[in-house]
């Protein structure tokens, strides 16, 4: 469903993004993990492209993302995406922010709009939250309303961008058990994240970063049980991390 | 330094009905009137070009920039008499405007350069995270700032927008220049016919103040009706 | 739509515009250093713990900054000769109008340049033995001062524009020397063409040099 081929990104002369190979099926749960600043972050946005790429081809459900004839809104509103910020708009309340795209962007009327945001919303466990405005919620019911907020449009992938790095450790767990579900269900997705249980638990596909270059791209089985097989770079971050844990 | 007031001469007759209090009023209201439209026009093209200043779009940008230099470095003053004496001269039609069309034009396009500087930072302060939040959902170009970006832009910059407005009142008394019958007009001439100077300019100048006070009070009001409940718009 | 130009000549030039050229800078260099030194004592006052200090100069800003900057220039002119029992002349009113106008500008930019240096530096004043004063003077104020030196600059392109304004009471500034021109030949269109231009390269000039000195205390910090 998302293919890259050869992806190559530079800001200046600094290389973000060194010559990316790989693709994602329909239900497939990638993680992806790596020192900061090795570019996963960078490589998710192209998905939807927010980062634009000078190099290679990204091709998102049969449609070329660096085509001028493509008409990005309408392919990003097929994409979800999670914030590790959970940037919701802070003007809008918590309903308001579950339609705004709907209305706008799928052309959805208003009351459709809501009765999808409401579903959502009671999916992440936040119903009762609907008429609050995002600086009277807490962060990680602020990131379930982001989760929901994707949600509603439909997506035919979800991508998380640290979604629980910005977030007090008592309310991580709430915003795990979230995507977990997700992922049950059948979600197709794309989670960079720090939390190594989370990963193991979630997806059967891991694919390791550093300094622009995805350096493994393989399955959970192989990138927790078996370091001996990672490269010398995999494995030292495996450890440090494994460590701080 | 010895100095008898005397305010009798207001209801002078300076023919037919109207007194000096009855022409004090009237200049009041042309103050107001080209307070409020200075304020409008600058409003829009503030926004507007503001707006161009933060798109990715190299030729709006430099717009934007090349306005906002214009309006700014040239003193009001000289700006009025642009309009006055020079741009009729390359538009006739403008010729056939009334003066405080021109006048407007003139507060409105300066204060623009500056109304333009407020969006810029406000919109500049959001966090380029809030803008991939708008277009990852598929907002376009215009919803995003429609819908995400101004809403939150604009809150911030109230106040500055209040202090603007207020420089609007008082910069209006420049339209003297081409003798329209504002305060700043009104309190040089009767100054001239009555020689009471001190009463005269008391009076206008606590009008302006007023004048001021009010807005920053409507601004008061507006800032409380669109507060945003727990809400501080700082940049993370 | 044709404009001649060829009235404009350097005899022109030296005998009507750069006296008011020459007044203009004048009138924005002594108001700016009467300003600032004026300015800076009245952010002082405004940050004495002491209300009889404390009081009076808030007055005076908010009041001057309440009106219109030709109805400061109209008091002054009407309130020196009643004051002092005989008229100084237009030039002369300016200068004192423009002090005392801008004094409550800069003072409340060098109000918030106090403001925005730490409280700890006044402390480690007092701890090595200096007086308020000294403290101030040496510690405090140079460092407020160069904080907000580009603000103090902008605050002064603003003036200079400004200067326009003595316009009200006819005294002869760059704006005015255009003016005589402009009636003398009869050609507003070209003169206030002109005027406008030589304003603008003017101030352009100077916020360009502005931004530059802005990158270079940016630098510094």
């Amino acid at each position: 469903m998302i293919e890259f081929k050869n992806v190559s990104k530079w800001y200046g002369n600094f290389q973000v993004l060194n010559n990316c190979t790989f693709s994602i099926q329909k239900g497939d749960v990638v993680v992806i993990c790596g020192p900061s600043g090795s570019g996963k972050s960078t490589l998710v946005k192209t998905i939807n492209a927010l980062e634009s790429i000078q190099q290679g081809e990204i091709i998102v459900d049969g449609i070329k993302l660096n085509d001028p004839q493509t008409n990005l809104p309408q392919l990003r509103a097929r994409v979800g995406m999670v914030f590790q910020n959970f940037e919701l708009f802070p003007h809008l309340n918590v309903i308001e922010n579950l339609t705004l795209a709907q209305i706008k962007v799928l052309g959805r009327s208003k009351d459709q709009a809501i009765t999808y945001g409401l579903k959502y919303l009671e999916r992440v466990g936040l119903l009762s939250q609907k008429d609050k405005f995002p600086g009277q919620l807490s962060g990680g019911q602020q990131q379930r309303v982001a989760i929901a907020r994707a949600l509603s449009m439909d997506p035919i992938i979800m991508l998380f961008d640290e979604p629980t790095s910005a977030l007090d450790p008592e309310m991580v767990g709430e915003v795990l058990d979230v995507i977990v579900k997700l992922a049950k269900e059948g979600m197709t997705m794309c989670v960079i994240t720090h939390e190594m249980s989370f990963a193991k638990n979630l997806s059967k596909r891991v694919i390791f970063m550093d300094e622009g270059k995805i350096v493994e791209d393989c399955s959970k089985d192989k990138f927790f049980g078996n370091p001996d097989l990672l490269s010398a770079r995999a494995k030292e971050f495996l450890s440090k991390i494994l460590r701080n844990n | 330094m010895h100095y008898t007031f005397n305010w009798s001469f207001f209801f002078k007759s300076i023919g037919g009905k109207e007194t000096y209090l009855t022409w004090l009023v009237t200049a009041w209201e042309w103050t107001l009137t080209i307070s409020f439209f200075g304020f409008l026009v600058a409003f829009i093209l503030g926004a507007i070009v503001g707006i161009f200043r933060t798109t990715n779009n190299k030729y709006l940008v430099t717009f934007g920039n090349i306005w906002t230099e214009i309006f700014r470095n040239i003193p009001l003053l000289v700006q009025i008499f642009l309009w006055y004496h020079v741009i009729p001269h390359f538009i006739p039609i403008i010729n056939k405007a009334p003066r405080i069309v021109l006048v407007v034009m003139a507060i409105g396009l300066f204060t623009s350069s500056r109304v333009s500087e407020n969006f810029k930072s406000g919109i500049q302060s959001l966090s380029i995270a809030q803008k991939h939040a708008g277009l990852a959902l598929g907002l376009n170009t215009l919803q995003l700032y429609w819908y995400a970006l101004l809403p939150q832009a604009i809150r911030i910059i109230i106040p500055t927008l209040t202090s603007e407005a207020m420089n609007i009142i008082k910069n209006s008394s420049v339209a003297f220049a081409i003798s329209i019958a504002e305060l700043t007009m009104f309190a040089m001439q009767a100054q001239e016919e009555t020689a009471r100077g001190i009463e005269i300019y008391l009076v206008v100048s606590v009008l302006y103040f007023i004048s001021a006070f009010a807005v920053n009070l409507i601004s008061q009001f507006i800032e409380h009706k669109i507060k945003i409940p727990n809400q501080t718009f700082v940049k993370q | 739509m044709n404009l001649d130009f060829s009235f404009f000549t350097l005899n022109i030039i030296s005998n009507f515009i750069i006296k008011g050229l020459l007044f203009s800078i004048k009138l924005t260099l002594v108001t700016l250093v009467c300003g600032l030194i004026i300015g800076t004592m009245i952010a002082m006052m405004r940050l004495s713990k002491f209300k009889i200090l404390n009081y009076p100069a808030l007055g005076y800003v908010v009041l001057i900054r309440s009106l219109p900057f030709v109805m400061v220039i109209l008091w002054v002119f009407i309130l020196i000769p009643l004051v002092i029992g005989k008229s100084i002349g237009s030039e002369n009113s300016a200068y004192i109008t423009y002090i005392v106008f801008e004094s409550a500008f800069y003072s409340e930019i060098m109000r918030s340049g106090i403001q925005s240096v730490k409280k700890e530096q006044m402390q480690a004043g007092y701890a090595v033995g200096l007086t308020y004063f000294q403290s101030m003077r040496y510690i405090i104020l140079p460092q407020a001062f160069r904080n907000m030196l580009p603000v103090i600059l902008t605050q002064t392109i603003v003036l200079f524009q400004d200067t326009s304004l003595v316009y009200a009471i006819g005294a002869y500034d760059l704006l005015k020397g255009f003016e005589i021109v402009s009636k003398n030949f009869n050609r507003p269109v070209e003169a206030y063409l002109i005027a406008a231009v030589v304003y603008f390269i003017i101030c352009f000039s100077l916020s360009y040099g502005v931004k530059l000195t802005q990158r270079k205390v940016q630098i510094a910090k």
